[in-house]
């Protein structure tokens, strides 16, 4: 790993400053088997970016290692230019709804006020501007009539849509999506691609692990492609190709089913 | 005689273990409550178990300094170190071989109790000090207990209280999201720690009153029978300290107001019965009110599905329906639908129609949430929204009703 971190130059040493997520040499192992394998990623500032890849090529993991979610054997984080640690609260994570117990005894509108948490600190009391703040969140993810109710009884499209506006809640710089898409009905698809487009003309930046190829080009500015290792990184125009889509699914998608994506 | 012993007439020793069991109650429920919400609560039995050889090896130190080897705090203190030698055996086995946690639980468990009892026996045959009563720690002893007993165990409870009220919103963030909140960059494993740091001071403390085989009840039963009656979090804490302290006290009461019964074991009962009145009882989650629910529903389903086929002018063949209709004076006795009976089929033609708007519309979503086939449509929407929706559809309307 040292020999990758010894080569960054001074251009890419900039680069990294703006970038407001940089991973240089990261890999991760479950076991012996590495799952992300010595991966570079510069994320662009104020644009959306899909990571994209075949089942089990490490997207989900790549993110959490980035996080801390999971430890990385090796790699280095920075988050807008600062080490991971330091930046923290600049950060919002959504994961993937099906990593939690909805039957937890809790309602929506906490689960959004757990957004709240650097600003209510250990002992403050949830205040009206708080619970405010919260209906506001939900109000933009179109589920301000839920909040009452107990998380139990969402659908998987409202369960996702209240783990975003709890990321609103926080007002961070950098959204970091895990799967938003999958499994939820059209209607929240809408309402998540709207509400993330929002953050983008606010300049905030937005990564997402995608899985459905067909919306790439219609939602992003620009993919990563992964397959354990980094395929290919850009601008969709770039790097969602006939060419990068055979490398990093291989025999996964019929030719001419990557034709049509790449020509879209 | 019961009475009197609720009422803390029965002398000073009743008195005391009856205040004591219920203080321990309390902490005990309120913290059991995170292990409950974490889904760990079995780790506490390992480290009540682990506690033995604690209090066996301090009882010997103890001895051979000279003393008796009966001072409460030093055999508490003793386990602690091992109860907490135990907890750090699990996280380790879990977290550096592939062992899963049941599988580290029950390791620990046996190994460390056995260890326990091993000593337990040694001291007997030694005959130094004054072993007797060493065994109550199995299964709480009360009968000698001491107001500095007490003291030790009102101070430890209060203690765990206090860092639980400091430590409640971390500590239920990381039990419903342990991904988010290491991603927020909260220490999810000193958290863990503490909660289990938490949870063995319970332990401790309460080995005299409960012992350490049932210790583990009365962390978790109290949690779980809160859970019957609410969706917060914090009132699952409350309520499971409120379970954890009444019983606490009333076990402790009874078992005062007769000859021979043990604490620890009566405190284990009367919380059960607490939790099984909950089951059974409890609105929403309980047994009863889930079977009375489905009898409910399925009696609407077949009065709606008898409407629809009324409506549509479909024959009925469950006897059920045609029952029910009939019981509702919806169809006469030749299974003919009555002048109400035909209103009231139209309705929920109509409803149908009006219910596929509701749902294939956004603008409407937390109505069409509610959509179970049955509610009338009337109970969701307004007046007015209803009649705009009467407009998309088109037709007559008027809608008898």
């Amino acid at each position: 790993m040292t020999v990758t971190l010894a080569n960054i130059s001074a251009e890419e040493e900039a680069c990294i400053a703006k970038s407001p997520l940089s991973i240089r040499g990261l890999t991760v192992t479950y076991g012996e088997k590495p799952a992300v394998f010595s991966v570079d990623m510069t994320v662009q500032p104020g644009q959306m970016t899909a990571i994209i890849g075949p089942n089990g090529a490490g997207k989900s993991t790549m993110l959490k290692a980035a996080l801390g979610i999971v430890p990385p054997v090796s790699g280095r984080v920075q988050v807008f230019g600062r080490p991971l640690e330091e930046q923290r609260a600049r950060i919002a994570y959504v994961p993937q709804r099906a990593s939690v117990d909805w039957d937890f005894p809790t309602r929506v509108i906490d689960v959004v006020l757990m957004g709240l948490y650097r600003e209510l600190g250990l002992l403050g009391r949830i205040g009206r501007s708080h619970r405010a703040k919260a209906m506001d969140c939900l109000e933009r993810v179109g589920m301000g009539d839920f909040a009452e109710r107990q998380i139990g009884q969402l659908s998987g499209g409202q369960q996702q849509r209240v783990f975003l506006a709890r990321a609103l809640a926080q007002g961070a710089d950098l959204y970091l999506l895990d799967e938003p898409f999958a499994g939820v009905d059209a209607a929240t698809e809408k309402a998540i691609i709207s509400v993330l487009k929002s953050l983008r003309e606010a300049g905030k930046t937005v990564v997402v692990v995608h899985h459905d190829l067909a919306t790439v080009v219609e939602y992003f500015d620009n993919v990563f492609l992964i397959n354990t290792r980094r395929v290919a990184e850009g601008t969709v125009a770039e790097a969602f190709t006939e060419a990068t889509l055979q490398a990093a699914y291989g025999g996964r998608l019929a030719t001419t089913q990557i034709d049509k994506l790449a020509r879209v | 005689m019961l009475l009197d012993a609720l009422l803390l007439q029965l002398g000073y020793n009743a008195t005391l273990v009856a205040i004591g069991a219920a203080l321990l109650g309390t902490a005990a429920g309120i913290t059991g409550t995170f292990l409950f919400l974490r889904k760990r609560a079995l780790v506490s039995d390992a480290v009540s178990h682990a506690t033995l050889p604690g209090v066996c090896i301090a009882f010997l130190v103890m001895v051979f300094l000279g003393g008796d080897g009966r001072n409460l705090a030093g055999l508490l203190l003793g386990s602690a170190v091992t109860a907490g030698i135990g907890l750090l055996c699990m996280n380790w086995l879990t977290r550096n071989t592939r062992l899963a946690e049941d599988a580290a639980i029950g390791a620990v468990l046996s190994v460390f109790f056995g260890l326990g009892i091993v000593l337990l026996t040694v001291i007997q045959t030694l005959g130094v000090g004054r072993q007797a009563g060493l065994e109550g720690f199995l299964l709480g002893s009360t009968a000698g207990m001491l107001y500095s007993d007490a003291l030790v165990i009102a101070g430890g409870g209060a203690a765990a209280l206090v860092m639980i009220l400091l430590t409640r919103r971390p500590m239920t963030l990381v039990a419903f999201d342990p991904e988010y909140a290491t991603a927020r960059g909260l220490p999810v494993e000193r958290i863990d720690m503490l909660m289990m740091g938490l949870v063995m001071a319970v332990t401790v403390v309460g080995l005299k009153i409960v012992g350490l085989i049932l210790i583990v009840a009365l962390l978790i039963i109290p949690a779980v029978t809160a859970r019957f009656w609410t969706e917060r979090s914090e009132h699952v804490v409350l309520l499971a300290g409120l379970f954890g302290g009444l019983s606490a006290y009333v076990g402790a009461a009874l078992s005062a107001s007769a000859p021979n019964l043990p604490t620890g074991p009566i405190i284990v009962l009367v919380s059960f019965a607490f939790f099984a009145l909950s089951l059974f009882l409890a609105p929403n989650r309980g047994v009863l009110a889930a079977v009375l629910r489905h009898l409910k529903f399925q009696r609407r389903v077949h009065l709606r599905q008898g409407l629809l086929a009324l409506a549509q002018g479909h024959a009925i063949y469950e006897s059920l329906t045609l029952r029910l209709l009939r019981r509702a004076g919806l169809v006469r006795a030749d299974g003919v639908a009555t002048e109400r009976g035909r209103a009231r089929a139209s309705k929920a033609l109509r409803d149908e129609r009006r219910w596929e708007v509701v749902r294939s519309d956004m603008a409407h979503e937390a109505a069409a949430a509610l959509y179970d086939g049955l509610r009338d449509i009337e109970t969701v929407l307004t007046q007015d929204q209803i009649q705009e929706i009467d407009r998309q559809i088109g037709g007559p309307h008027e809608v008898l009703s």
